[in-house]
């Protein structure tokens, strides 16, 4: 029984007493998500066949975040859609607009992530919720309908790579620089078709909050699933967020378990960090990129987008103004409400930010900040490909809320820890 | 005539097949009015029904998107061939019964406008143009009985009937 965290939780979920790498699954599955641009072409999918059914009303979580609020006739008709199919199912865990937010920040804050679960979404971010030692992992439409039918999902047991991360972080320095820090060594298929398996005395001083942005970015490296091991600070998130089903078992790797790889990281050398474009494995220190000039400065989404990462940011805005456009999305109305009551958009608004209602906005080049031709970005978000936030002519370059905020002061890529 | 549209580039993403302001439809024609739009702008006005896109490593990386393998069936591409892919793109490809053809080295054996033909059942790629026969790596039986079957729903529907 020599298996890591990951094998574990899959062969649970498949009715196996062992499982190991290579070896094909039917997993049932616990918790699916189901957002605005993906569910419904597989909601399309089963009712042109006749299958349109759900496996259980209870396990299905569903939120428009995407083009939410509707961006355009199109993406409305996308809304509709959604809503028809939740409300004719009675989907139990419906958030519709004013509660709807952008769906990784969400189901965590509304207790919908539990520790040895499986869970998957039509979402390449879904990864995002390993944070909680449960096994999660993004799907296309197909597989989203399929498993929402049958409850079920095929799934080849991934080799895990572990992640040593070893010291404590520097002022300036956040789980954003952790994981860019990741992605810039080990490349965007470092990690290709493998369970990321992160451990290390630095996640033990990370939020829960600090830690899913780790776990989010997984993808970026190729991964199937990133995954953290559960400790008090999981615990306490969960006694403070769980509300209906609140029992939960507990996994972790053996001691014996196998690995592919083995990697270790000394983070308390690491500076800030920036991904030039256009891939997310392009993170230099920020000493290497600073004064590069941006036109927009953008502090949201799944990877950056919660209370704690907008605190950071009105540390560092307080008392001053922006030099470029600053958009702040805060990634749900609870966060919002927090950044509201807490005097966050005050300092904001002083600065001269826009704020936002919750969505994915120009994450992913939907809307709400979308670049123009030869603009530049510094950005909370995940991903900086070409066109990522508008134009195939612009550029997005991949930061901390900290690096983010500094540089909407001065308007170039700029070293957070001046204002700290 | 299937002829090769060679991209001598890694990690071709998701967001470069179809980007993210098409995502409001799931409409496969219009979809594959914009197939590989951000890479090449003009892929849609040269590719012809048949023809086949060759690639380097981590084709169809980021998002879960499965517009993007729409988006190319709907251009009537018959095959995606490269070094290797990224997981959920493959997936998706086997899903919607799309057959991704793995090939170490394909940048450098097939040029751009080649002739080829592909032998699925042997896993054989037939270089019209050069004159050689290259060998693939079948995929295994399961995926290809979903494919064989025209994609996973159809798959689970052929055996909950019998």
């Amino acid at each position: 029984m020599s298996m890591t965290i990951t094998e574990k939780i899959l062969a649970k979920a498949a009715g196996e007493k062992t499982v190991s790498p290579g070896q094909l699954i039917n997993a049932n599955i616990d918790v699916i998500m189901c957002h605005d641009v993906t569910t419904p072409p597989a909601v399309s999918m089963l009712e042109a066949r006749g299958i349109d059914k759900v496996f259980d009303r209870e396990k299905i979580v569903v939120t428009p975040d995407h083009f939410q609020p509707a961006k355009d006739i199109k993406s409305a008709e996308l809304h509709k859609r959604l809503d028809d199919w939740a409300v004719r199912h009675k989907i139990k865990h419906y958030y519709k607009i004013g509660r709807a937010g952008v769906c990784h920040a969400l189901l965590p804050e509304q207790g919908h992530i539990r520790p040895g679960e499986v869970i998957i979404g039509g979402d390449s971010h879904t990864c995002t919720y390993g944070a909680f030692a449960a096994f999660s992992t993004g799907v296309g439409s197909t597989d989203l309908a399929a498993a929402i039918a049958t409850g079920q999902m095929w799934f080849r047991i991934p080799e895990s790579i572990k992640f040593v991360l070893n010291g404590s972080l520097s002022k300036g320095v956040y789980s954003k620089d952790v994981i860019l820090a990741v992605i810039a060594r080990i490349g965007v298929d470092g990690a290709l078709y493998k369970a990321m398996e992160f451990t290390g005395a630095t996640l033990k001083e990370m939020s829960m909050e600090a830690r899913m942005t780790i776990t989010n970015m997984a993808i970026e490296a190729g991964a199937k699933s990133g995954i953290i091991g559960f400790d008090e600070t999981t615990k306490k998130y969960l006694d403070e967020h769980l509300k209906e089903k609140i029992d939960y078992t507990i996994y972790e790797s053996a001691p014996d378990a196998k690995y592919a790889a083995v990697e270790e990281f000394d983070c308390s050398k690491l500076e800030p960090m920036v991904a030039l474009p256009h891939l997310p494995s392009g993170g230099v220190a920020i000493s290497d990129c600073a004064g590069k000039q941006m036109n927009q400065c953008y502090i949201g989404s799944c990877t950056n987008g919660r209370i704690e990462d907008l605190r950071i940011a009105a540390k560092i805005l307080k008392g001053k103004s922006v030099a470029i456009r600053t958009l702040i999305i805060p990634a749900t109305p609870e966060i919002w409400k927090q950044a509201k009551d807490e005097g966050l958009f005050d300092i904001f608004y002083e600065a001269g930010c826009v704020i936002a209602a919750p969505t994915c906005g120009a994450c992913l080049g939907g809307f709400m900040g979308i670049l123009a031709a030869g603009e530049k970005c510094v950005s909370t978000t995940n991903r900086n490909f070409v066109g990522r936030m508008g134009s195939p002519k612009s550029e997005v370059y991949l930061a901390s809320p900290a690096t983010a905020a500094a540089s909407a002061i001065t308007g170039k890529l700029t070293d957070c820890r001046k204002y700290l | 005539m299937a002829k090769a549209h060679v991209y001598k580039r890694d990690h071709i993403n998701t967001d470069e097949i179809i980007p993210a302001r098409y995502l409001n439809t799931d409409d496969r024609a219009e979809l594959a009015s914009h197939c590989m739009e951000d890479l090449d702008a003009d892929f849609i006005k040269k590719a012809k029904p048949g023809d086949i896109i060759v690639a380097g490593f981590d084709f169809g990386c980021g998002s879960s998107r499965e517009h993007a393998v729409w988006s190319i069936q709907g251009a009537k591409i018959s095959a995606v061939i490269a070094q290797s892919f990224a997981r959920i793109f493959y997936r998706n490809c086997i899903n919607c019964g799309f057959y991704p053809i793995e090939l170490a080295d394909a940048v450098n054996l097939i040029n751009d406008g080649d002739e080829l033909e592909i032998d699925y059942a042997n896993g054989v790629i037939n270089n019209k143009t050069q004159n050689k026969k290259i060998e693939f790596k079948p995929l295994p039986d399961f995926a290809i009985e979903i494919i064989n079957d025209g994609g996973l729903l159809e798959h689970i529907s052929k055996k909950q009937k019998v």
